[in-house]
């Protein structure tokens, strides 16, 4: 039943939490009223067994916790109580308003107002359930400090006027993108930790899907949030061929294909021609689409790199940057050969970025000018914030000499 | 409704020459117009620079008045607006048009509630 339970709280947390700020207008009695309700599950459900419907028993049984939370502090203003009691006395609310709010609590926790990394605490908090003491783990920093990263973020919406709301037609595009790269950003620490030994954080790229899928299904008509998912069970997809068993990584071009998860391929590939039907594509579509090429090739020669190198020149144009021109370079090394791919890296300013250095190292070393090539994994190396990255570019380093 | 600050900041130097500043004063004075028109404007000022200003502290029971402003910034509160508005977003919004006319950074900040 524990188990039950913590499966009921990881799915139906942020649905309460969303319901329970619009009825109480105050983050932090919506969480309370209904973290006292899991807390009543705990007691209730073992002898009792599970309700017919949990989300609703938790939404209820939190609405009245909260209103008793209102009733007895009396230095809450009477207002407050008065239009929690109001809301209180209304009937359940229907799946589409439910849905409304989540919306509205994900716009909330990723407005432009709050820094990022407090957008990033916030929704994984408020809307993936997760503890404090789980994403201070996750992002490496102490529990206390993101624990006041919080406070702050719920102070900042509470001091500004964080508006609770979808924003207008006309600021959608703006605000979702800030949706998304929170999102994204919290599967790519998991698939490549900024620091730290291991590699990677399931728990975190599982969150970061479960969060994608819950805005695939509340915005199905946004090619974007469509393109995001795809992007990331494509990605995910590979995990399991991605490093070995002791921990190390393995590049794309080596990685045992079998072992792939082709139920995720099949879903990503499936989200990927969907939302390009639309035609409308984004950033997120397109780097979708070519790792929808990837997973297609059974070998990686038999990829099909021209059109990665095409989908990379859609992306340069709705997306330009120093990054994906470099990522362009290495499909065009599988096209057009490594001395044309060299001439594009070397004109590129990133010589701050361990992936610039390791691809030029690459791409040297299959040209034969071996020496050049030791040169950039030695400029690589300090640079990779990874030890698993490091490790690789250490031992391709020491195959040269 | 509520009341924000649109707090305009404007950089350390000299301000641009005439033939610069009267375009971007005339956006302005559209933009404020707007305001007016949609009964979001309550008060705006442009302010003489910092080297106008003088601060006034009380040293025990003594008022001693210096050379302002009271800490060396890049950037100093140039003027501001104040303005009615629905929500932190309606008020951003505004901003938004403030600075497209002025090309300078706009601090928005509610007031407390009164």
């Amino acid at each position: 039943m524990r188990a039950e339970i913590d499966r009921v709280f990881r799915e139906e947390y942020g649905r309460a939490v969303a319901v329970l700020v619009r009825v109480f207008g105050d983050i932090d009695l919506a969480e309370e009223a209904v973290q006292d309700a899991f807390g009543e599950a705990v007691r209730r459900w073992p002898s009792a067994g599970l309700p017919p419907s949990p989300a609703g028993w938790i939404i209820t049984t939190a609405r009245n916790r909260g209103i008793d939370r209102l009733r007895r502090e009396a230095t809450r203003a009477d207002r407050h109580a008065e239009a929690a009691l109001l809301h209180a006395r209304t009937e359940e609310p229907e799946e589409g308003a439910v849905r409304d709010d989540r919306l509205r609590l994900i716009f909330t926790c990723c407005h432009p107002s709050l820094a990022v990394p407090a957008q990033v605490a916030l929704t994984l908090r408020l809307l993936g359930g997760l503890t404090t003491a789980e994403i201070a783990h996750a992002f490496l920093v102490p529990e206390p400090t993101m624990a006041q990263r919080l406070v702050r973020a719920k102070g900042k919406i509470r001091k500004a006027g964080i508006p609770y709301r979808v924003p207008h037609e006309a600021d959608l595009p703006g605000r979702l993108r800030a949706v998304l790269t929170v999102v994204y950003l919290i599967f790519n620490e998991g698939y490549a930790a900024s620091s730290g030994d291991r590699l990677v954080r399931e728990d975190l790229c599982a969150e970061a899907v479960r969060l994608g899928r819950l805005l695939a299904g509340l915005m199905p008509d946004e090619p974007e949030v469509l393109g995001l998912l795809a992007l990331m069970l494509l990605t995910e997809s590979r995990r399991a061929a991605r490093t070995t068993a002791d921990g190390e990584l393995v590049l794309l071009a080596d990685q045992d294909r079998t072992r792939w998860d082709r139920a995720l391929i099949t879903e990503g590939q499936e989200l990927v021609r969907r939302c390009l039907r639309r035609n409308r594509p984004g950033p997120y579509q397109l780097q979708a689409a070519i790792n929808a090429v990837h997973s297609d090739a059974p070998t990686a020669a038999a990829t099909d790199w021209a059109q990665v190198v095409q989908l990379y020149d859609q992306l340069l144009a709705v997306a330009p940057g120093p990054v994906v021109a470099l990522n362009r370079a290495i499909a065009v090394a599988e096209l057009s050969g490594p001395a044309t791919a060299l001439s594009l890296v070397d004109e590129l300013d990133l010589g701050a970025y361990y992936l610039f250095h390791a691809v030029r190292a690459d791409l040297l070393c299959r040209l034969g000018r071996r020496r050049e090539a030791a040169e950039a994994y030695d400029a690589a190396i300090p640079l990779a914030e990874n030890a698993a990255e490091r490790r690789l570019l250490t031992e391709r380093r020491a195959a040269l000499s | 409704m509520k009341q924000y600050l649109l707090n305009i900041q404007q950089p350390v130097g000299d301000p641009p020459p005439p033939e610069v500043l009267e375009p971007i004063m005339r956006e302005l004075n559209a933009v404020n117009d707007e305001m007016r028109a949609a009964g979001a404007w309550v008060f705006a000022g442009g302010l003489h620079g910092p080297e106008a200003s003088s601060v006034v502290r009380a040293d025990g029971g003594e008022v001693i008045v210096t050379d302002g402003p009271y800490i060396e910034g890049k950037e100093f509160v140039g003027g501001f607006t104040v303005i009615r508005a629905a929500d932190l977003d309606e008020a951003l919004a505004w901003a938004g048009k403030v600075t497209r006319a002025l090309g300078l950074s706009i601090e928005v900040r509610p007031f407390h509630d009164s």
